[in-house]
């Protein structure tokens, strides 16, 4: 079965500067992705490089089973940096333009307009478009062809809140209909709540890859109780030392969290007074800092 | 490929900036070959390229008159065209766009250098329309005459016209490809024109006798020879018999292809950015 999406040992230098390297990126079919990095971590490079916009140095790509400069990138819809259209046309007649490229009818127009909620002003000249306007036209060329996989480079750029949670609502019904997305970003809460997986992308290479809770790591509990050291003491009788940690006043037991009641029972029974206990997770910004200088360092 | 000549279509037809190189090309055309000269003409004024008699602008003479404006004024119009329409692409960051709704670059490439062609022909038609209504007008105001160039020599004139406008717009499409912009080309391409082209013509041949013979070989002179030997006047710049009109046209066709080809491998070998 041919992968949405598959690079092997992707690379792109200009001159004496890596902007990717080495990177082994899949794409599984009907998946939300997540191509999640700082800016200038190579993302948009690497996006055009699967467009064939951009030759790669090194390495191999293939979309839906074809590498992009074979032919047509048919079954393939993107938005890549940001919305570009022609100023003096609306944005209707910028799609039917575009269509006119893709092959595809006025009813397809209409119908991508309606989807990113533009009917209305989609009349107007493009260059009168407010920044999310012209990011929701940027949407709708990405949905002209009623694309298999649909690659989408921060679209939520210049949207405001309501804008935002329209745009992750869409990726989610396109996620759920059965298409695939493969979406960048570098905001993590966007991230965490539209994409089933996740990469990491740091000085140009993958430096993570997997779910969300999958990067998160291991799921424990946070205890506050007092004395904290017989709590500690007892906890390490109940789940093992070695699950037991000491973190900032409080425990931290490396147990699952539906373990809780059991164990506030037994802190309990043992005459401790317990202020607090509740499943631990570790904070996701946090995970990508790490996973970001980690990366960065090894590449140093 | 079509879908892309139809989408190019729309875009060249739909800017206004294209109507805009139109008309400023008509009123060019109009002004210096007709109106100035006939008003020299009629006040009996002295001065240079008064040596135009009133036969020169009479209806027979359609076909070099046309023709006389692309080899300099005419053509540099068509390179901003060109330049516009390729160009426009880089400036708008548009490339992506087009590129991602599944066409290759050379068949969007196509598309546009087709769509410029069919512009080219369509300035030199009007070139042609707006020469005839002014001659028979000022056949009529004269009461002289009025009598057309053959079928034959109206259809190598407007064919020799649309070689050379198009050659130009090729001109402009490569400059653009080859700077990835808009503005530097067109300043590029004018100055080559306007400036080192007469340079070349009027200081260097006639000092050093490989610059004459390298005019023999450049696009402008080979234009101007062309256009000169279908009758335009010898007193247009860049309109001189420097080639026969055979080679002329050969060099002014090699260009044309030359222009488009170099611009299709920069092309299709660079990244886009």
């Amino acid at each position: 079965m041919n992968l949405p999406v598959q690079t092997e040992g992707l690379t792109k230098r200009y001159g004496g500067l890596t902007a990717v390297q080495d990177l082994n990126l899949t794409v599984r079919a009907g998946e939300v992705y997540g191509f999640l990095g700082p800016n200038g971590a190579g993302k948009t490079t690497t996006l055009r490089m699967l467009l064939g916009l951009v030759r790669p140095t090194a390495g191999t790509v293939r979309l839906l089973g074809r590498p992009p400069a074979a032919g047509r990138l048919t079954g393939v819809g993107a938005l890549i940096e940001g919305p570009a259209f022609y100023p003096y046309l609306s944005g209707r007649d910028n799609l039917r333009v575009l269509a006119r490229y893709a092959g595809v009818g006025a009813d397809r127009v209409a119908l991508v307009l309606d989807l990113v909620d533009l009917t209305d002003r989609a009349g107007d000249r493009y260059a009168g478009y407010s920044l999310g306007m012209k990011q929701r036209l940027g949407v709708a060329a990405a949905l002209l062809k009623d694309p298999r996989l649909l690659i989408l480079d921060e679209p939520t750029n210049g949207l405001d809140p309501a804008g935002m949670a329209d745009m992750r609502t869409l990726i989610r019904r396109l996620g759920a209909a059965g298409c695939t997305v493969l979406v960048s970003s570098h905001l993590l809460g966007e991230v965490e709540q539209v994409c089933d997986r996740v990469g990491v992308i740091a000085r140009g290479r993958l430096v993570a890859e997997g779910s969300v809770a999958e990067l998160r790591g291991a799921a424990g509990l946070r205890l506050l109780a007092d004395p904290l050291d017989a709590a500690a003491a007892r906890a390490r009788d109940l789940v093992g030392a070695e699950r037991v940690r000491v973190v900032d006043g409080g425990l931290e037991l490396a147990v699952e969290p539906d373990r809780a009641a059991w164990l506030n029972t037994e802190l309990v029974g043992a005459g401790l007074a317990v202020r607090e206990l509740r499943p631990r997770e570790r904070d996701l910004e946090q995970v990508f800092f790490d996973l970001v200088e980690k990366g960065t360092a090894d590449v140093a | 490929m079509s879908r892309s000549f139809r989408a190019e279509t729309v875009k060249l037809v739909r800017r206004p900036a294209s109507w805009l190189l139109l008309a400023i090309t008509l009123v060019l055309a109009l002004i210096f070959t007709y109106v100035f000269p006939y008003a020299g003409i009629a006040g009996g004024t002295d001065g240079p390229n008064t040596g135009r008699a009133l036969p020169a602008l009479l209806p027979d003479q359609l076909v070099g008159n046309s023709l006389g404006g692309l080899p300099v004024f005419l053509g540099s119009i068509l390179l901003i065209l060109g330049v516009l329409t390729v160009g426009g692409e880089y400036g708008w960051g548009t490339w992506k766009t087009v590129l991602t709704q599944g066409p290759t670059r050379l068949e969007v490439y196509a598309g546009k250098l087709l769509a410029l062609a069919a512009a080219a022909l369509a300035v030199v038609l009007a070139v042609f329309a707006v020469g005839a209504v002014a001659s028979v007008l000022i056949a009529s105001a004269e009461a002289q005459p009025v009598t057309w160039p053959s079928a034959g020599d109206l259809l190598t004139g407007i064919g020799a016209g649309w070689l050379i406008a198009t050659m130009w717009a090729m001109l402009g499409a490569v400059l653009a490809v080859a700077l990835r912009a808009v503005a530097l080309p067109v300043g590029l391409g004018l100055v080559w024109m306007l400036a080192v082209q007469n340079l070349l013509a009027a200081i260097a041949a006639p000092l050093v006798d490989w610059v004459a013979k390298a005019q023999e070989g450049l696009p402008g002179p080979n234009a101007g020879s062309l256009a000169a030997a279908l009758g335009a006047p010898g007193d247009t710049p860049g309109v001189a018999a420097t080639v026969g009109g055979g080679q002329a046209a050969v060099v002014v066709a090699a260009y044309l292809v030359g222009f488009a080809a170099v611009g299709a491998v920069l092309l299709r070998r660079r990244d886009i950015g």
